[in-house]
């Protein structure tokens, strides 16, 4: 669904992405994941089109993301963090997003705006909102519009346990609705029964990319978290 | 689509307290203007001078800032179904149309009310030009300057530039060779400033273009012409549009 062909980006001096090349199916749940700095916003922002590479291209269903802007209508985007413009409304934003996709996407999915309350809301500020309701907004919008990819950049942060279960439990149903989910985290023990590919990238290389079952089986450990930790031992040594 | 966005940018500013404090000093300014001075051609020309001072400032300051305020509100609208050039055009108009509708109100009905005849409308295009035409500029500053600090530094001293260096560097130059024929050249230096060239076509209309000696006889044998005006036109269009459009050109290639 999504091809990476050999992707470089360098802010100045910093080689944030160094020829990354990448296949995403749908279907699949897959993690970036990787220390601070190693270039998985970058990666995904790639992805979305509002970084440019420096070399290298990025496909979308077979066509190039440069030539064409229309593939964003089925990609759904939740930053890290959530800035919206100050002054506007809950109300407002989701309006004004709802009006500028709603042609490719007639039905809309509500779940996530439900199960969050966000109805009771509307008429805050987004300058007057915590970090965790934002994120909620944030997430919301990025399911509201059925894409068939969505892209997560650490989903569960600031979220509180409640909102981080209706949230997991929403992208495990999507994943098995056949859509394509992308995400970044830190938070490892949130990933185990919801991912089923990881991506590990360290100064902007890709370190791998492998199914959970098989990482699991190369590092003898059951829990994702261990998995990860041996392989890190690993490869730095 | 494209609505949605200028509706949203347009109901923003104009809510904006600035932009009403921006009409009601300008609305202040004009009216006193006129009720003071007993012929009004000399109040249309102390409001030049006032339009030509006030207008670009807060135009380049004013967008500036909320260009770089909307930081946010870009970047959400980027990674949506959106084309590039459409949020920045949005943008544009948004900070333009504001602009303008504050400068037709402040200035543009005192004068009609006060002095509706052909300088006095000169005024008002001149001023209308202008606020656009410092839009531009601001936009072509801020694509190119990531920090927000250094943005609004540049955008004041490109203010300075056009209002006050310019006109020191052509007196300069004026002293200097002065015992050259300069009223050829100086009628091309003055198209490298906008403001300067809003100046010349509006006290070309006034009387006072006499005290401009053999330079202004020049200059009105030029500017005062049909084809003179056409190309003033031109001129500041382009003062508009060049910015503008390399602004969007680096725009669509920006990381956000």
């Amino acid at each position: 669904m999504i091809k990476i062909a050999d992707v470089s980006k360098s802010f100045g001096k910093l080689k944030a992405l160094d020829s990354i090349n990448l296949e995403l199916n749908k279907g699949e749940c897959i993690a970036l994941i990787g220390p601070n700095g190693s270039g998985k916003t970058t990666l995904l922002k790639c992805i979305l089109g509002m970084v440019f590479p420096d070399k290298g291209q990025i496909f979308f269903n077979d066509s190039d993301i440069l030539k064409d802007w229309r593939y964003r209508s089925f990609v759904g985007y939740m930053p890290q963090i959530g800035r919206y413009p100050d002054n506007m409304s809950i109300g407002q934003l989701i309006s004004m997003i709802r009006d500028i996709r709603q042609n490719e996407n007639p039905d809309q999915d509500n779940e996530l705006f439900n199960f969050f309350e966000i109805e009771s809301i509307l008429n805050k500020r987004m300058r007057n909102l915590s970090g965790g309701t934002r994120q909620k907004v944030s997430a919301s919008l990025a399911f509201m519009f059925n894409a068939q990819v969505i892209i997560l950049d650490e989903p569960t942060a600031g979220l509180d346990p409640v909102a981080t279960e209706i949230l997991k439990s929403k992208i495990h149903k999507e994943k098995n609705a056949g859509k394509l989910i992308l995400l970044t985290s830190h938070i490892l023990s949130d990933l185990d029964d919801l991912v089923t590919q990881i991506i590990y990238m360290q100064d902007g290389k890709l370190k791998f990319h492998k199914s959970i079952a098989i990482l699991k089986a190369d590092t003898g450990e059951e829990k994702l978290s261990k998995a990860i930790a041996s392989l890190m031992i690993k490869n730095s040594l | 689509m494209m609505n949605k966005v200028f509706k949203y940018v347009m109901v923003d500013i104009l809510r904006n307290k600035i932009m009403l404090t921006y009409t009601l000093v300008l609305l202040l300014i004009s009216i006193s203007v006129f009720s003071l001075e007993d012929n009004s051609a000399k109040g249309i020309l102390t409001l030049l001078n006032l339009v030509l001072f006030i207008v670009p400032l807060v135009s380049i300051i004013f967008s500036t800032i909320y260009i770089y305020n909307s930081n946010e509100f870009i970047e959400l609208l980027v990674s949506q179904p959106m084309k590039r050039a459409k949020i920045w055009l949005s943008l544009y108009s948004g900070l333009s149309v504001s602009l303008l509708v504050a400068f037709i109100i402040g200035t543009g009905i005192p004068i009609l009310l006060f002095e509706p005849d052909k300088s006095g409308f000169v005024l008002i295009l001149c001023g209308s030009i202008l606020s656009i035409i410092f839009v531009s500029i601001a936009m072509l500053a801020v694509v190119n300057i990531r920090d927000k600090a250094k943005g609004i530094g540049i955008a004041i001293l490109l203010w300075i530039y056009f209002s006050i260096i310019f006109d020191g560097l052509v007196l300069y130059l004026l002293f200097q060779f002065a015992e050259y024929p300069l009223e050829k050249p100086m009628m091309f230096l003055s198209v490298l400033n906008p403001i300067d060239l809003c100046r010349i076509t509006i006290l070309l209309r006034l009387d006072v273009s006499a005290l401009m000696g053999y330079t202004g006889a020049v200059f009105k044998e030029f500017f005062g012409t049909s084809l003179g005006i056409l190309a003033t036109l031109v001129v500041l269009i382009l003062w508009a549009a060049v910015p503008l459009r390399i602004s969007l050109q680096k725009f669509k290639r920006k990381d956000l």
